[in-house]
């Protein structure tokens, strides 16, 4: 009412309306896939440290009568649990039906993420299915291009070269990740190295010290039968 | 009715909203994009991704096995009308770009319905469309300076770099599992053939000192 107009007179109308609809998109062009209710869905991301992760997403609801997914009520919500390699909990914390969560990295190695949701009303869903919309973006898509450019006036030159830059630097941080995997996978094969090596000096002389009671045990018996 | 003051400062907040709502729109992908995770697939289970496609948009869809098993999956891709456009068993790793004939909803699963008791960890990339614009008023069809196309063609350029990094990192994650396997096998197999070996050595001494106690009687029946 009132608002709209002045919104309209200071020409701050479009974005505004561009940002109402956007509130009711979510991730525009996620994949989503079909849970039901309390039904744990886990993503796995294997990232270096200090890695942000943005996790874009929309719940839905299907509606019978109508044959078609609907958004969600809002007591309907998203569990998000996100566990770091070395099983601590970087992430967990209770979400809307639609929005994003993220993250950043403290340790290399395996994420995982966990989602399922919840009615926080006491309402049973026994049948009702739900659809998650999910897009995660991690590294320099996570940079708010627009942001940079508002806050420190950039050229669009400028902001190309601020995104390679940011490439960049997720490379060399992938590579990094990369020397300490390779690290630990040639610990794995020393390993298996070194105990191939034992067990074969250990089934060698287990062959001969058994051979060799054998042959006294049996020399002995003999002998006590008078056989020898 | 209050004066122009709380107007103006209505305008004021409602310009900072715009601006962050602004930069929310921006910081969701548009038209297009590329969605790559990795999830565990249990054995006997499904997984069914969807996804809503424009006509006309190219994709591509790739995936890879990581762990468990043999390493293979069922991997199937259907479009809005039912038709498959794309379906193999037991597949290590593939790749599969089409054309959306049709708009709607084109669906994609993973099976590990093959599989009693092993449990895998799959991998995939699903790009549809172009990599959205890096700013709002970027207007693709307008001549770009040289220094602007030489930052595009390298940025093309890292996308493959970060690309194949993905791919060792994948083709890394897979040999260090089985790598892994083998160690734990290694362990196992040791101590139980250890195990096997002191057992039938021993076993076969008093077997065949059962055998001498038994025949005695019988020799010294027949020598008497």
């Amino acid at each position: 009412g009132r608002g709209w107009g002045t919104a309209r007179a200071t020409g701050m109308a479009l974005p505004l309306l561009l940002g109402q609809l956007l509130a009711l998109m979510g991730p525009g062009d996620a994949f989503y896939l079909e849970v039901r209710e309390l039904e744990e869905k886990c993503f796995i991301q294997e990232i270096p440290d200090g890695t942000v992760v943005i996790g874009n997403y929309k719940t839905e609801l299907y509606d019978p009568a109508m044959e078609k997914y609907q958004p969600s009520p809002q007591w309907i919500n998203l569990f998000v649990f996100v566990k770091d390699p070395e099983n601590k909990n970087l992430l967990a914390r209770q979400y809307g039906p639609q929005g994003s969560f993220t993250f950043t990295s403290q340790s290399p190695g395996e994420h995982q993420i966990c989602l399922h949701l919840e009615s926080i009303r006491f309402a049973l869903f026994y049948d009702g299915k739900l659809a998650i919309h999910l897009d995660m973006q991690l590294g320099e898509r996570t940079n708010d291009y627009a942001e940079f450019a508002a806050k420190d006036k950039l050229t669009q030159l400028h902001l190309r070269v601020q995104q390679l830059v940011e490439q960049v630097e997720l490379i060399q941080k992938e590579q990094e990740y990369q020397r300490w995997r390779e690290e630990r996978f040639r610990q794995t094969s020393e390993s298996t190295n070194q105990r191939v090596l034992w067990w074969s000096i250990l089934q060698t002389f287990i062959l001969v010290a058994t051979g060799v009671w054998q042959m006294q045990h049996l020399k002995s018996f003999f002998k006590a039968k008078k056989l020898v | 009715m209050p004066g122009p003051g709380s107007a103006q400062r209505w305008a004021a907040a409602a310009g900072r909203w715009s601006c962050r709502l602004l930069a929310l729109l921006l910081l969701v992908p548009g038209p297009g994009g590329a969605s790559e995770i990795t999830f565990e697939l249990p054995d006997n289970a499904k997984q069914c991704f969807y996804e809503d496609i424009t006509q006309g948009t190219k994709c591509t869809l790739e995936f890879q096995v990581i762990t468990g098993g043999h390493y293979d999956v069922d991997c199937r891709l259907e479009d809005p009308d039912g038709n498959v456009l794309y379906k193999e068993m037991k597949k290590q790793y593939d790749s599969f770009t089409f054309t959306a004939s049709k708009n709607g909803t084109y669906k994609f699963c993973f099976s590990n319905e093959f599989s009693t008791f092993t449990h895998k960890t799959v991998y995939f990339d699903f790009q549809v469309g172009e990599d959205p614009p890096l700013f709002p008023s970027e207007n693709r069809v307008s001549a770009l300076t040289q220094m602007e196309s030489a930052c595009v063609s390298i940025h093309e350029a890292l996308k493959s770099v970060i690309d194949y990094q993905t791919h060792f990192r994948l083709r890394e994650a897979q040999g260090r599992s089985r790598a892994e396997d083998l160690n734990t096998r290694v362990a196992y197999w040791s101590v139980g053939e250890a195990l096997i070996l002191l057992v039938v050595s021993i076993g076969q001494v008093f077997l065949l000192k059962s055998f001498f106690s038994d025949k005695r009687t019988t020799t010294t029946r027949v020598g008497s």
